[in-house]
C-alpha cells in the first residue's frame, strides 16, 4: 500500500524540477540544438534544389547547344552542295567550251590541208607536165640522134601501126 | 489462504493474460513485417505501443498485488 | 561512431553492474547475522528513504545524511537526517524549534503535545503523533537533481558545440545526442502530433524522454540502487499530471466534442459513450503513471529477488547462479529503461495527437 501513495514531498520535488529542467532545456538546449537540426536540414534542402536548378540549366544549354550545333550542319550541308553544283557546272561549261574550240581548230586544220593539199597536187601537175616533157625532150633527141635508130623507130612505129 | 495469497494469485492471472495479449502481437508483427519488410519501422513503433496497452491491464493487477502485499 | 560510443557506454555500465552486484552481495553476508528478511531488504531499496544508506560496515551503517524539510504547524522546520541515528522504528526523538519528531518506517511523524515517545496501537499504527508536510530532501530527490545534472551538462555542452562551430556539423557529444534528439522529433513527435503542430510540443517531449531514461538508467546502477526514482509512484504520478495537464489544455473543439457527445452515434450511444469517455480521460494519464511505475519497480523487485536468493538459502554456491540470473535481467532492464522512456513520451504525443486533431469527416 505504501508503495503505490505519492508522497507529497517527491511530488512537490518532482514538479518544480521537473518545470525548471523544461525551462531551461528548452531555452538553452532545445532550441540551438533543433534550431541546428532544422538549419542543416533545410541547407540539404536548399542545396538539392539549387543542384537540380543548375542541372535544368545545364539541360538547357546542352539542348541550345545541339540546336546551334545542328542549324550550322544544315548549313554546311547546304554550302557544300552549293559549292557542289557551281563545280558541276563549271566543269560542265569548260569541257562545252573545250569542244566548240577543239572542233573549230579541227576544221581550220583540215581547211589548211585541203587547200594545201589543192597546191601541191597543182605543183606536182606542173612538175611532172615538165618533167615529161623534159623527158620527152631528151627521148626524142636520144632517138634522134642517129638515122639507124630513127628509122628503126619509124619502122617499129609502122609495124605496129599496121598491126593496129 | 491469506488475502496476499489470493492477490499473488490474481496478478499471475493477469500476467497470463498480458501474455498472451503481447504474444499474440508480437506474433502478428513479426508475420507484418516478414511480408512487408519496408513498413519495418511503422509496424515495430505501432506494435511497442499496443504492448504498452496490453501490459497496462498487467500492471494493474501488479498493482492490486502491491496494494495487498 | 554514434553506435560505437553507445555500445562503449552500454558495456561499462554492464561490467560496473556486474561488479558492483557481486561485490554487494559479499558485503551483505558478514553483516548478516539476525534473519535475513528478502521482503523488508527489497521494500526498503524500492521506497524513499531519507538518508543516503551506502553500505553496512560492522553492522554500523554509512549513509550521506540529507536534509529532512517539514512543514509544520508552527512553520518551516528543517534538520539533518543524521539527527535520527539511522533510526527508523519510531524510538529516536529529535526535537527542534520545540517540536518533537520521530522517523517511522521513513516516515517524520511530529509527536502530539508534551508526549516524549510514540505509543502504538495493536496495528502498529502511531497514535499521539501526525504527521507534518514532508518536504525533505529525499534520496529519491538527491538522486533526480544528481541526474538532472547530468542532462544539463550532456545538452548544455551539445548546444554550445552547436552554437560554437559555423558549420553546425554534430561533433563530439552532438554525434550521440543528435540521432535521439531527431528519433524523438522523427520518430514520436511527427507521426503522433503531425506535421504542422509537432513543434510546439517538441520541448516537453523531449524534456520527459531524456529525463525518464536518465532516471531509469541512474535507477539501475547498483550502488545506488536504492535511489528507486522514475519506480517510485511519487515521480511517475506528476510527469503523468504534467501530460494530462497539457493535453487537457491543449484539447480542441473536436477534442472536447468526442468526449461529450460523440458525432456520428445515435443519440442513445452519445449518452452511454459520455462517462466512458470521461473516465478514458483520466485512465489514460493513471495508465502511464502506472505503467513506468510497475515496470521498473518490477525490475527492481526481481534484480534484488534474485539476489536475495543467496542470502535466504544461506549459501554462497547459489550466488553464481543468481549472480548470473540477476545480471541477465539488468541487461533487460537496461533495455527496459530506453523502451519505459520511449512509451511514455509517445504515448504522451499520442494524447497531444488525439487532443489537437482536426476534425476529418
Amino acid at each position: 500500500m505504501d508503495l503505490i501513495t505519492p508522497g507529497f514531498g517527491l511530488v512537490f520535488w518532482t514538479a518544480i524540477t521537473f518545470l525548471c529542467l523544461l525551462f531551461i532545456l528548452r531555452k538553452f538546449a532545445w532550441k540551438p540544438i533543433l534550431g541546428a537540426v532544422e538549419d542543416r536540414e533545410e541547407g540539404i534542402k536548399s542545396a538539392l534544389a539549387s543542384a537540380e536548378n543548375a542541372r535544368k540549366e545545364m539541360q538547357n544549354l546542352k539542348a541550345d547547344n545541339e540546336r546551334i550545333l545542328n542549324e550550322a550542319r544544315a548549313e554546311r550541308e547546304v554550302m557544300l552542295k552549293d559549292a557542289r553544283d557551281i563545280k558541276a557546272k563549271m566543269i560542265a561549261d569548260a569541257k562545252g567550251e573545250a569542244q566548240a574550240q577543239a572542233a573549230k581548230m579541227i576544221e581550220q586544220a583540215q581547211t589548211a590541208i585541203e587547200s594545201e593539199k589543192k597546191a601541191a597536187m597543182a605543183e606536182l601537175r606542173n612538175q611532172v607536165a615538165s618533167l615529161s616533157v623534159d623527158i620527152a625532150e631528151k627521148v626524142v633527141r636520144e632517138e634522134l640522134s642517129n638515122k639507124d635508130k630513127q628509122l628503126k623507130l619509124v619502122e617499129s612505129m609502122l609495124s605496129e601501126a599496121t598491126l593496129n | 489462504m491469506t488475502i496476499t495469497g489470493i492477490a499473488a494469485i490474481g496478478a499471475g492471472l493477469a500476467a497470463i493474460g498480458a501474455g498472451v495479449g503481447i504474444g499474440k502481437i508480437g506474433g502478428s508483427a513479426m508475420e507484418a513485417m516478414a511480408r512487408q519488410p519496408e513498413m519495418h519501422g511503422k509496424i515495430q513503433s505501432s506494435a511497442l505501443i499496443l504492448a504498452a496497452f496490453v501490459e497496462a491491464v498487467a500492471l494493474f493487477g501488479v498493482v492490486v498485488a502491491f496494494l495487498q502485499g | 561512431m554514434t553506435l560505437s560510443t553507445f555500445k562503449n557506454l552500454l558495456f561499462s555500465i554492464l561490467f560496473v553492474s556486474a561488479s558492483v552486484a557481486g561485490y554487494a552481495s559479499e558485503d551483505k553476508e558478514t553483516t548478516d547475522d539476525k534473519e535475513f528478511n528478502a521482503k523488508e531488504m527489497i521494500l526498503h531499496h524500492v521506497k524513499d528513504a531519507h538518508e543516503f544508506h551506502i553500505i553496512d560496515v560492522n553492522e554500523k551503517p554509512i549513509s550521506i545524511p540529507l536534509p529532512i524539510i517539514l512543514w509544520t504547524d508552527n512553520g518551516l522546520t528543517t534538520f539533518m537526517s543524521s539527527a535520527f541515528h539511522h533510526d527508523d522504528s519510531g524510538h529516536h526523538v529529535v526535537e527542534k524549534n520545540g517540536m518533537k519528531f520521530v522517523k517511522l518506517h521513513e516516515k517524520i511523524y511530529q509527536l502530539n503535545g508534551d508526549a516524549n515517545e510514540v505509543v502504538f496501537d495493536e496495528e502498529h499504527h502511531p497514535t499521539n503523533a501526525s504527521m507534518p508536510i514532508d518536504l525533505s530532501i529525499t534520496r529519491n530527490v538527491f538522486m533526480m537533481w544528481v541526474s538532472v545534472a547530468v542532462l544539463l551538462l550532456i545538452f548544455l555542452t551539445t548546444a554550445k558545440r552547436y552554437r560554437k562551430s559555423d558549420d553546425k556539423l554534430p561533433t563530439g557529444i552532438a554525434g550521440f545526442v543528435e540521432p535521439l534528439v531527431v528519433f524523438v522529433r522523427d520518430e514520436i513527435a511527427r507521426p503522433m502530433i503531425g506535421e504542422h503542430k509537432y513543434k510546439k510540443y517538441m520541448p516537453y517531449l523531449l524534456t520527459i524522454f531524456f529525463f525518464i531514461w536518465i532516471n531509469n538508467i541512474f535507477g539501475l546502477i547498483p550502488i545506488i540502487n536504492g535511489a528507486n526514482v522514475s519506480g517510485n509512484i511519487a515521480f511517475t504520478c506528476t510527469l503523468a499530471v504534467f501530460t494530462f495537464i497539457i493535453t487537457t489544455f491543449s484539447g480542441n473543439k473536436n477534442y472536447w466534442k468526442h468526449i461529450f457527445w460523440m458525432p456520428g452515434v445515435p443519440v442513445p450511444m452519445k449518452i452511454f459513450l459520455m462517462p466512458i469517455e470521461i473516465i478514458g480521460m483520466f485512465v489514460k494519464p493513471i495508465s502511464l503513471m502506472i505503467r513506468l511505475f510497475a515496470n521498473i519497480t518490477a525490475g527492481h523487485v526481481i534484480i534484488l529477488a534474485l539476489m536475495s536468493l543467496i542470502f535466504v538459502f544461506k549459501s554462497v554456491a547459489i550466488a553464481p547462479v543468481s549472480v548470473a540470473f540477476s545480471l541477465f535481467i539488468t541487461v533487460i532492464e537496461i533495455i527496459v529503461t530506453a523502451i519505459q522512456a520511449y512509451i511514455f513520451t509517445i504515448l504522451s504525443a499520442l494524447y497531444f495527437g488525439m487532443a489537437t486533431e482536426e476534425e476529418h469527416h
